[in-house]
């Protein structure tokens, strides 16, 4: 096999991940394995993964049918991606979501904190208070004694002990998988970058759903070394004398509006070089601790700097925000934020500002899982993408 | 050769043909009708008439129908295509377009000749012309009746909903309810007029120079109302509902 059939290869498994997920989970399930469903970075896999058991996303990213039939219970005007994991639970299509033993909720934003009341009513659920000031005096005593309650709860309902030896050993795994997501947007360093932004997605969304974590570390470590190859060769997914405009990604959501956004940016010859915010670069830079002698703490310590809208205020993320912009050379930001998810809608302003200040140009665009304003978003993005390269290309 | 720019638009599709030294020759607004094909066949057909064979010709389409003229070289955006008609029209470089369209409401900030900045109206119709079209035939008028009757206005009053049924629904209670037309009048161009002042103030700097293009540019009320709220002198020119099209027929000279 070529390096390039190679690749594709890597890439056509990353792809099948989460349909492949599901068969697993029902294997799993049949076995007597746990199977744990989540939906926040800020629930604590290292935990969940420490005890033995597979951690499933139960995120919604599906408009029909999940989306309609939330808003029978739901209100039309909350965030669809609530509506929509919201929706596949009801409607029994999730499969993730139907072979959870437990699903971990935490206290985010006040649209999951009350969907998740509703969901107590179908679903098993243990929910983790977060703390919404990500200062650590005034905020980690709390939240570290969350997470030692979330650890007592899963050892007293499946009747197992979680030890240090093992949540350290669950640590090392996951900064490895972390690390692996890290190299994969430095590949978007390199001009013309190695990976486009549409592969990222598909290596990013399929790393939840590779459940078989020896597979998925052996895939994706010679998914970047391959990336890498190809790119020297000059056979990446750029010419090598092809410079498209760079453009940052920045929001959350993103999965549930990948055709109207992700997909149609890249279509018009602009390369995403990174992504920013829900599930982006900044928590995959930031490893947990392994030297710390208390395994909980280092994790509560991680946890607590995520820097998602939620926290308030948000510093971290502005602060890295702007780092990003520096070293990823960016051409242009587009900040893509999903109807009623107000806390990413109005970090969004401050992106806007820091972006002003460097002279950067700056998009934001506000949708939802929804096809209807599919030629509305396009247009913006296409006039965005027109700018940029009238403004490179002089 | 001659340059041909189609600006396909909800509403109304404008056609603009520019010989080699970039002079208009021929201008053109229909409406768009429902299908966008076959309004596309038709202009071929009249551009013939004119003397002018597709052979002869390049073609940049825009607006929202810009992909189904299935004979143009390039389809670009209006917001680059309005940036560009509009400093062709107005011969500046640094100012603020405002394109009140059919569906969209667009303004432009254009620093030394290029697009720098632009927002549009986010998803729904108010502050758009298909909003100010709506309201005008609840009140059984013109488009021009309306803005020229708001002048009249004695009591000034708020249309509050921004959905435009929802406002329709006010404008029809106020109906029954035997306010004066000119009040209604006034209190539709107000809520365009502010709205498109919210959408502004996001882009350009208090005072800059702003004009108006798109097919409200004839309505004189409208560009007075606009510039007393945005405090400033708004101008317009009665090409400028041509302002895409021409921006389109100047990037169809770069074609090779």
């Amino acid at each position: 096999m070529s390096n390039e059939e190679e690749f594709q290869s890597i890439m056509d498994e990353f792809r099948d991940a989460k349909k492949n997920a599901s068969l697993f989970c029902k294997g799993a399930s049949e076995r007597g394995d746990v199977v744990i469903g989540s939906f926040c970075q800020y629930a604590p896999t290292e935990i969940i993964r420490a005890a033995g058991f597979y951690n499933v996303i139960l995120c919604g990213f599906n408009y029909d049918p999940a989306v309609p039939l939330a808003e029978t219970e739901l209100p039309a005007n909350l965030c669809p991606l609530i509506k929509s994991s919201y929706g596949n639970i009801l409607g029994k299509t999730c499969p993730f979501a139907f072979y959870s033993d437990l699903i971990v909720g935490e206290t985010t934003c006040d649209g999951k904190k009350k969907m998740y009341e509703m969901l107590q009513e179908l679903k098993q659920m243990h929910v983790i208070h977060l703390p919404n000031v990500p200062d650590k005096e005034r905020s980690m005593e709390g939240w570290e004694s969350e997470l030692h309650r979330f650890k007592e709860a899963l050892e007293e309902r499946f009747n197992v002990k979680i030890t240090d030896e093992q949540l350290k050993n669950t640590i090392k795994t996951l900064n490895k998988e972390r690390s692996y997501n890290a190299r994969m947007y430095e590949l978007g360093k390199l001009d013309p970058p190695a990976m486009t932004g549409v592969q990222m997605r598909n290596v990013l969304t399929a790393e939840y759903f590779m459940l078989d974590e020896k597979n998925k570390a052996v895939k994706s470590e010679r998914m970047l070394e391959l990336a890498k190859q190809l790119w020297d060769e000059g056979k990446g997914p750029y010419k090598k004398d092809e410079h498209p405009v760079r453009i940052l990604v920045s929001g959350a959501g993103l999965d549930g509006v990948l055709d109207k956004t992700i997909n149609v940016i890249e279509e018009l010859g602009a390369a995403i070089v990174c992504y920013e915010g829900c599930c982006g670069i900044m928590n995959m830079r930031r490893p947990i601790d392994e030297n710390d002698p208390d395994p909980i703490h280092a994790i509560a310590d991680k946890y607590l700097e995520v820097p998602c809208a939620v926290m308030s205020p948000n510093a971290r993320r502005f602060e890295q925000f702007r780092n990003v912009l520096d070293e990823w050379k960016v051409d242009g930001v587009i900040s893509i934020t999903v109807h009623a998810c107000s806390p990413f809608d109005i970090e969004s302003r401050a992106l806007e500002d820091i972006c002003n200040e460097n002279d950067m140009p700056f998009l934001h665009v506000r949708t939802d899982y929804s096809p209807g304003d599919e030629g509305q978003v396009r247009t913006r993005i296409e006039a965005f993408i027109e700018m940029l390269q009238a403004k490179k290309n002089g | 050769m001659n340059y041909v720019g189609i600006d396909m638009g909800s509403t109304c599709t404008k056609v603009i043909v520019m010989d080699e030294s970039q002079k208009i020759i021929f201008h053109k607004v229909m409406p768009t009708g429902w299908n966008c094909i076959e309004t596309a066949q038709s202009i071929l057909e009249m551009l013939e008439e004119q003397g002018i064979k597709r052979e002869q010709f390049k073609c940049v389409a825009t607006g929202y129908g810009r992909i189904s003229v299935p004979y143009m070289d390039k389809a670009i955006t209006e917001i680059s295509c309005h940036g560009k008609g509009a400093c062709y029209l107005f011969g500046e470089k640094d100012f603020t377009v405002i394109d009140i369209g059919g569906q969209d409401t667009k303004v432009i900030e254009i620093a030394g000749g290029a697009v720098k900045n632009f927002n549009m109206n986010d998803k729904c119709s108010a502050g758009t012309g298909k909003f100010l079209e709506i309201m005008a035939a609840t009140l059984g008028l013109g488009l021009n009746d309306l803005c020229e009757l708001s002048r009249e206005s004695k009591n000034h009053i708020v249309i509050s909903s921004m959905c435009t049924v929802f406002a329709e629904s006010e404008v029809v209670s106020l109906i029954g309810r035997g306010t004066e037309k000119a009040d209604i009048a006034y209190a539709v161009v107000e809520s365009i007029v502010n709205k498109v002042h919210g959408q502004l103030g996001k882009i350009a700097p208090k005072n800059s120079v702003v004009r108006l293009t798109g097919g409200l540019c004839e309505a004189p009320y409208i560009i007075e109302a606009m510039s007393k709220k945005l405090d400033t002198e708004v101008k317009s020119d009665p090409m400028a509902r041509y302002a895409g099209a021409i921006g389109a027929a100047l990037y169809a000279t770069a074609i090779k």
